[in-house]
C-alpha cells in the first residue's frame, strides 16, 4: 500500500484526487475500514483515509434531518438521535461481530456507501430511501452536490440514489444528508413456533395482505437457527419461530397484537415478546448475529417474498440447514459450507432457475482469497452492466476509486 | 427552447414514411389537425408543434422507434398523459412525440407479493381502482391522479398529499423495463426489495423522461388502512399553524397529511365548494390519521392537546367518512376555486425546510406588494412544499410576464431558505433557467454526465431540466477549466 492521504476538509480531498488522478494513481478508499469484507478485496496505489472529516453538522429534530460528514462514527450518531428519541428508520445492520470484529464501529459513510438494510425494509424502507443529499468529490477532483435537505425534491437527476450503496466506487461523499424519523415509543413481537418454511411464509403473507396490522417487519427463524438466540423464550423452545413485530405507540401496539393474535387464533402456540426481548431478538436478526460463531461463507439473498420457500426447498437440505427468512421471505441469509465457490453455484444456480432474474445474492462474508474468486455481487445482465460500466466512467473516468470492489477491475481508458 | 434543425424538419416526410414501416395503421399521426392535441401539456402557456407523433404498442416497436432516431439522429419527447405542470413534455418542432397512450394495461396483479405490474399510461387512480375490493391501495396521490400516468409519475417522481407518510413515487415502486436511445431494452429491479448493484431504479424515478422510454413498471400496493379521520385546525396567523405542525413532528408523531391554506385560499375554497370552512381564520391546518381505531383516536387527542398549545382558535374532527371528504373537499377543490377568482394563476412548487414557513410566508407577501400580484398559498406543511398561487390576467399585458418574474423570486427565495426549486412538479421547461440558482457549474455537469451515460447524443428529451447541453465523451476528457466559459460552439437555450 502506498501513499495515504487522510484529508480533514472537502477541498483537502479534491486536491487528495487530483493528486491521485495526475499520478494516475487508483485509491482505496475507506473510513474505519471495518466495512472491507464486503465486496471485493480491493487492491489500490494508495489510500484515501476519509475518518478526518467528523462530526454532525447540522441536527434539527423538528425538521427530522441531520448533515454529517462521513467520518463520523455511526456510534456518535446513534447517541445523539437517542437524546432526541429519533432514529434511522432502516435500522442499519453492525455486520463487525460476524466478520470478528468488535461491534458498534464504523462510519456513517461507510454505512451510507455499503447500503445494508435492516427488517424494517419491509415497512420503512432501505437506506436508499433515508439519503437526501450528498456531496462529494468524483474522479475528476471536483466538489459536486447532489440532493437537498428536504424530503419532496424533483430537482435534478436523483443522484443521492445512485450514490447510496455503491462502495465508494463513484465519489468520495463528503457530506450526508439524512431523513429522520421518531422513535417508536413501545413494541412487541407475537411469536408463533413450530411453522414449517413454507407454512411461515404463508403465515406472514396471510398477516400482511388479508389484515391492515401495522407490522413493521417479519422474520421467520427456522429451528436450528431459534436455538442459537439470546433471547430465553425463543432458543429454549427448540423449535423454530415466526416473527412479527409491531411498533408505535402504546395504543397502536397493544391493538396490532391482539390482532395478529386472531389472525392465528387457531393456532395454540404462540407467544408475545415484550419491548426489551424485541430490541435483543431484532438485533440479532438486522445483524444476522446467529451467524457469529462461524466463519463459514455467508449469503443474503433479496428475492419475490413468495417464492421464498420454493428456493430454500430446492437449494436442500443437503447444502446447509443455518439459514433464516427476513422481510417475510424478501430476503433469505444463508450459512454455506466452507467451500472453493463458498457454495455460489448451487445458490446463484437455484435462485436465478427459480426467480428467473428476479432477484440476486450477495455474499455477506468469505474469506478474502473467495471474494477475490467470486463474484460477490450476482452478476448483471448485459445491458445493465454496460449501463453501469458507463456510469461509472462518468463519475470516475481513470476508475480510480476502490477498483473492482463491486464487479470487475477497469482499465483506465 | 433548442434551434430547430431545419434539414431535420426537411425529412420529415421520410421520417414519417420509415417511422409506418415500424408502427404501422394509425399508430403514426402526422396530419396537422392531429398533431394539435399534443401541441402542449399541463404548461399551457407553452406550445409547439412537432414533426410527427408515433403511438406504438409494443416494447419491441418503442424500442425499433428509439434505434431508428438514435441513427438518424431524431429527437425524441416521451409522453404520457400529458399533465405535467413544467412543461415535460412540450413537443419540439424538430423532433417527434412518443405518445404510450396504448401501453395502458394492468399486466399483473401480485397480492402476495404486495404489488402490481402495470404499463406506463395505466392512470394512478387505476392502479388503487384495481386493487381496492381486496383492500389495497397505491399510496402517492398526485393531485392530477384520475388522469396522470404511472409511466408520468416515475418521471416526475410524483409525490401528492400522502407522501409525508408514504413516500413519492421513487419509494413505492419496485421495478421497472425500459428502453434506450439506442434501442436497448433493460430490466432493473423486480418484485424483490433491494437493489442488485448501484440503484438505477432510484435514478430514472425522476429523470423527466431524459434517461429512456419507460414500457413497465412494478408498483408496490400496500394494505388500506382500517380508519382514516381528520383535523381541521384554525389559527389566527399562518405562522402559527406553521410552528404546529413542527410541533407535532417533535412529538414523535407523522400524520398521513398535515395541509396548511392561507386566507386568500381558504375564503376562495369556500366559496366554491360551501364545506363550511371557518372564515374568521388567517390559517387552517388540515391533519389526516390513518391506522387502526384506536391508533387513531390516540393521535387525535394527543394533537389536539398540542394544537391547543399551538395557539389553534378552532378545532373540528371528522366522524364519519363524509365529514373527512368534506374537509378535504376544500383543499382538493383549492386550484379551480383560485380560477374561479382570478382570470389566470400561475402555481409554483418549491421546497423550504419546515422551520423556514414563516420567513418564507413573509417574504411572499412582501413579494406580492412588489409586484402588485395577489397571490393564495396552498401547502404540503408536512413537508415544507409550497404551492403558492399568483394571481393574474393573461389578457393584460405584461401580468403573465409579470407572474412568472414572481414565480422565479419565490423559487429562488425558497433555494435561498435551504430549499429546492421543485418539490414534485418537476423542472421541466419552465424552471429550467432557475437551475444556476440551485446547482453550480460542477454540480449540473455531473448530472450531464449521467445524460450521456444514457443518450451521448442528446436526443432524448432536449429544452428540459437542464439550461444547457454537453457534448458527451468517455474519460473526461472535456473537462473544464474553472472559469472559462464552456463549449462556446454549444448553443445555450
Amino acid at each position: 500500500m502506498g501513499e495515504v492521504f487522510r484529508p480533514k476538509n472537502s477541498d483537502e480531498v479534491s486536491s487528495a484526487v487530483k493528486d491521485a488522478l495526475n499520478m494516475k494513481a487508483s485509491l482505496e478508499l475507506f473510513g474505519q475500514g471495518t466495512r472491507r469484507s464486503l465486496g471485493r478485496p480491493v487492491k489500490a496505489d494508495a489510500s484515501l483515509d476519509m475518518s478526518a472529516l467528523t462530526g454532525v453538522q447540522m441536527y434539527e429534530p423538528e425538521e427530522l434531518v441531520m448533515v454529517v460528514a462521513p467520518g463520523t462514527p455511526m456510534r456518535e450518531i446513534s447517541q445523539v438521535l437517542i437524546e432526541h428519541n429519533q432514529q434511522l428508520a432502516f435500522e442499519p445492520p453492525d455486520y463487525g461481530p460476524l466478520w470478528g470484529l468488535p461491534a458498534d464501529k464504523g462510519t456513517v459513510g461507510g454505512m451510507i456507501m455499503t447500503g445494508r438494510n435492516g427488517p424494517r425494509r419491509l415497512s420503512a424502507g432501505g437506506v436508499r430511501d433515508y439519503v437526501l443529499g450528498v456531496k462529494g468529490v468524483n474522479g475528476f477532483g471536483e466538489l459536486f452536490v447532489s440532493g437537498g435537505r428536504v424530503v419532496k425534491n424533483v430537482t435534478g437527476f436523483d443522484l443521492p440514489k445512485i450514490l447510496t450503496g455503491s462502495f465508494g466506487t463513484l465519489c468520495a461523499a463528503t457530506e450526508i444528508t439524512l431523513k429522520l424519523l421518531p422513535l417508536p415509543p413501545e413494541a412487541a413481537t407475537l411469536v408463533v413456533s413450530g411453522l414449517k418454511d413454507g407454512q411461515a411464509v404463508a403465515a406472514m403473507t396471510r398477516v400482511l395482505t388479508e389484515t391492515s396490522i401495522p407490522v413493521s417487519s417479519a422474520a421467520h427463524l427456522p429451528a436450528e437457527i431459534a436455538k442459537l438466540s439470546r433471547v430465553d423464550s425463543i432458543s429454549a423452545r427448540q423449535n423454530s419461530a415466526t416473527l412479527l413485530r409491531v411498533e408505535g405507540f402504546g395504543p397502536s401496539v397493544e391493538s396490532g397484537i391482539q390482532g395478529l393474535k386472531k389472525v392465528f387464533g387457531s393456532l395454540s402456540d404462540m407467544f408475545v415478546l415484550d419491548k426489551a426481548e424485541t430490541q435483543q431478538l431484532w438485533k440479532e436478526v438486522t445483524n444476522a448475529s446467529f451467524f457469529i460463531q462461524t466463519e463459514k461463507p455467508i449469503w443474503k439473498l433479496s428475492v419475490p417474498p413468495s417464492e421464498a420457500a420454493a428456493i430454500m426447498s430446492k437449494l436442500g437440505k443437503g447444502l446447509t440447514t443455518q439459514y433464516f427468512y427476513d422481510w417475510a421471505g424478501g430476503a433469505i441469509w444463508i450459512e454455506a459450507p466452507a467451500s472453493e465457490d463458498a457454495g455460489e453455484a448451487a445458490i446463484r444456480g437455484t435462485l436465478d432457475s427459480v426467480v428467473v432474474g428476479d432477484g440476486h445474492a450477495t455474499l455477506i462474508r468469505a474469506s478474502e482469497e473467495v471474494r477475490a474468486n467470486i463474484a460477490p455481487f450476482h452478476p448483471l445482465s448485459p445491458v445493465l452492466a454496460a449501463v453501469e460500466d458507463r456510469l461509472r466512467k462518468q463519475f470516475d473516468p481513470q476508475g480510480m476509486f476502490n477498483p473492482g470492489r463491486m464487479y470487475g477491475v477497469r482499465n483506465a481508458n | 427552447m433548442p434551434a430547430a434543425d431545419a434539414a431535420i424538419i426537411g425529412r420529415r416526410k421520410e421520417f414519417v414514411a420509415e417511422l409506418r414501416k415500424m408502427v404501422p395503421g394509425e399508430g403514426v399521426i402526422d396530419d396537422d389537425a392531429s398533431l394539435a392535441a399534443y401541441e402542449c401539456d399541463g404548461l399551457m402557456a407553452y406550445r409547439q408543434r412537432p414533426l410527427a407523433v408515433v403511438l406504438p404498442e409494443t416494447v419491441e416497436q418503442v424500442s425499433q422507434v428509439l434505434g431508428y432516431c438514435h441513427r438518424e439522429g431524431l429527437k425524441v419527447v416521451p409522453r404520457g398523459s400529458g399533465t405535467s405542470l413544467s412543461g415535460g413534455a412540450l413537443p419540439l418542432a424538430d423532433g417527434i412525440v412518443m405518445a404510450m397512450g396504448k401501453f395502458n394495461k394492468i399486466l399483473e396483479v401480485d397480492y402476495a407479493n404486495r404489488c402490481a405490474v402495470v404499463q406506463p399510461c395505466v392512470t394512478n387512480a387505476a392502479v388503487t381502482e384495481r386493487v381496492t375490493s381486496e383492500g389495497f391501495y397505491y399510496a402517492p396521490d398526485p393531485s392530477s391522479q384520475i388522469i396522470c400516468s404511472i409511466g408520468g409519475n416515475v418521471a416526475e417522481n410524483a409525490g401528492g398529499v400522502h407522501c409525508l407518510k408514504y413516500g413519492t413515487t421513487s419509494n413505492n415502486i419496485l421495478g421497472l423495463q425500459m428502453v434506450l436511445m439506442d434501442g436497448s431494452v433493460v430490466r432493473m429491479g423486480g418484485k424483490h426489495l433491494d437493489a442488485q448493484s448501484l440503484d438505477m431504479l432510484g435514478l430514472i424515478c425522476g429523470s423527466e423522461g431524459l434517461l429512456g422510454v419507460v414500457t413497465e413498471i412494478t408498483v408496490r400496493v400496500l394494505r388500506t388502512p382500517e380508519t382514516q379521520r381528520a383535523l381541521l385546525l384554525g389559527f389566527s396567523d399562518v405562522e402559527s399553524a406553521g410552528a404546529c405542525v413542527a410541533k407535532v413532528i417533535a412529538e414523535g408523531v407523522v400524520p398521513a397529511a398535515m395541509e396548511i391554506m392561507d386566507r386568500t385560499a381558504i375564503h376562495a375554497a369556500e366559496a366554491f365548494v360551501k364545506v363550511g370552512y371557518p372564515l374568521d381564520v388567517e390559517a387552517l391546518l388540515l391533519i389526516e390519521f390513518d391506522g387502526s381505531p384506536v391508533e387513531v383516536d390516540h393521535f387525535i387527542a394527543m394533537v389536539n392537546e398540542i394544537a391547543k398549545k399551538a395557539g389553534a382558535v378552532s378545532s373540528q374532527q371528522s366522524n364519519s367518512e363524509e365529514e373527512r371528504k368534506n374537509f378535504w373537499a376544500g383543499r382538493k377543490a383549492a386550484f379551480p376555486a383560485i380560477g374561479k377568482i382570478s382570470p389566470d394563476y400561475y402555481c409554483m412548487d418549491g421546497t423550504i425546510p419546515r422551520s423556514k414557513l414563516p420567513q418564507a410566508l413573509r417574504k411572499i407577501s412582501e413579494l406580492s406588494d412588489e409586484f402588485g400580484l395577489e397571490v393564495a398559498n396552498v401547502f404540503h406543511a408536512g413537508d415544507g412544499n409550497l404551492h403558492p398561487m399568483v394571481l393574474y390576467n393573461a389578457d393584460k399585458d405584461g401580468d403573465l410576464e409579470k407572474a412568472e418574474q414572481f414565480g422565479a423570486a419565490i423559487l429562488t427565495l425558497c433555494v435561498e431558505l435551504g430549499g429546492v426549486l421543485t418539490g414534485e412538479h418537476g423542472v421541466g421547461v419552465e424552471k429550467r433557467d432557475l437551475m444556476e440558482v440551485q446547482f453550480t457549474e460542477a454540480d449540473l455537469d455531473q448530472q450531464l454526465r449521467v445524460k450521456c451515460v444514457f443518450d451521448d447524443q442528446g436526443l432524448l428529451n432536449p429544452g428540459k431540466v437542464f439550461p444547457k447541453l454537453r457534448r458527451c465523451a468517455e474519460g473526461g476528457k472535456m473537462h473544464v477549466h474553472h472559469g472559462e466559459l464552456r463549449f462556446p460552439d454549444i448553443e445555450r437555450y
